[in-house]
């Protein structure tokens, strides 16, 4: 309590921050006049320390979602890109190959339609679409639902399918073991400069379409050299979904990564 | 970016306090936001008073704290100031940087009544 005026305890606060925000200690003496003064119980102003990370619910629904993946010896993987870098189709393939071998299920985020999980379901895999709207990202919210009605199975490979945006998802965790940037030779090289808050969250960045190098003027050395500035932990695989160039790496590293969640840590 | 969807978020937490800390409304919201943190603060405070439009918060002031980034550079074994994620280290140039401050997005505090 404020020990001159008794209206709470809004005025020492400003002077513990080590910085200089504009505020005006007293300006509610003014505004409130003499009603304020003295008499308890009235509209008074106050300070509130909230200290509160603005994205702590989102991080609450991932921490769910990332015991829950454990539990059950799951790899969730969150996979990120731009619209029309060949998410879907790297998928699609994905599970062609897979598939007998491996549980796979695939939570698919999109602003509008279930096409995409449409097309997972042709497949003969079970897909969840969820539709943000309005949103331009998954949140860890949203993905706990999807998992409630998907139901996937013990030791299997969960693909969430992120809406096609290199900026927002990059903040929201989802619960996944890893973010997976998929960056089509289409694109232009300086995505991951350009967009680096994406290419610093993922832990494996995929360069699709190769298949397509020969008639762009697209330099993949620099590519990978920007996605390293940008975060110098970056594993980086270059494929085509496509023809099926370099699939067999991005398999054996998806097989590694779901057999490190089978282990049991003491 | 999603700077309306971060708004949301603050308003959700500045809704679920309000009975706990027992206020009604939000006159000043202070906000630390770390460089690094991927927020355009001008799109912040766009969304913000249209996101707290009609709440309790309706025509609160926001005030930014902004924090710069900070990355423990692997070969100088100390930490440095970074502008942005993508920089180098000013003293040494290597990109093997770590980021370790300026990332943040926290409600700091809050002037109700």
């Amino acid at each position: 309590m404020c020990g001159v005026c008794g209206c709470g305890e809004g005025h020492s606060h400003s002077h513990d921050h080590g910085h200089s925000h504009d505020h005006h200690h007293h300006d509610h003496d003014h505004e409130h006049g003499a009603a304020h003064a003295h008499a308890p119980g009235l509209s008074r102003l106050r300070m509130v320390q909230i200290e509160q990370d603005i994205l702590a619910k989102n991080n609450r629904y991932a921490a769910e979602n990332r015991r829950y993946f454990g539990e059950r010896g799951m790899l969730a993987l969150n996979l990120v890109s731009s619209p029309g870098s060949g998410k879907t189709t790297l998928l699609t393939e994905t599970i062609a190959r897979l598939q007998g071998d491996i549980e796979i299920a695939v939570i698919e985020g999109d602003q509008q339609t279930a096409r995409d999980a449409e097309r997972i379901r042709a497949t003969g895999v079970q897909a969840v679409q969820i539709n943000t709207g309005k949103g331009c990202h998954l949140d860890a919210h949203r993905v706990g639902h999807a998992l409630a009605s998907l139901q996937p199975s013990d030791h299997s490979l969960l693909f969430i399918e992120n809406v096609g945006n290199l900026v927002c998802p990059s903040s929201f965790d989802l619960g996944e073991a890893h973010k997976v940037v998929i960056l089509s030779v289409t694109e232009g090289e300086d995505k991951p400069i350009k967009y680096p808050d994406m290419f610093h969250a993922a832990d494996l960045m995929i360069l699709n379409k190769t298949d397509l190098l020969p008639y762009l003027d697209f330099d993949s050395e620099q590519c990978i050299q920007y996605a390293k500035q940008v975060n110098p932990r970056i594993k980086v695989l270059s494929l085509s979904a496509k023809t099926g160039e370099g699939m067999d790496n991005w398999l054996r590293w998806l097989k590694a990564e779901l057999e490190l969640q089978h282990i049991a840590y003491a | 970016m999603h700077e309306m969807s971060l708004c949301e978020s603050v308003l959700q937490i500045l809704e679920q306090q309000a009975e706990a800390q027992q206020y009604r409304k939000v006159k000043t919201v202070w906000l630390e936001i770390g460089a690094l943190a991927g927020v355009e603060i001008e799109a912040l405070r766009f969304s913000f008073d249209i996101v707290v439009q009609g709440s309790l918060a309706d025509q609160a002031r926001l005030e930014i704290i902004e924090v710069p980034g900070q990355a423990w550079c692997l070969p100088c074994g100390r930490n440095v100031a970074v502008q942005q994620l993508y920089d180098q280290c000013p003293h040494c140039g290597s990109h093997q940087l770590q980021v370790n401050g300026g990332d943040q997005m926290r409600i700091k505090e809050l002037e109700v009544e």
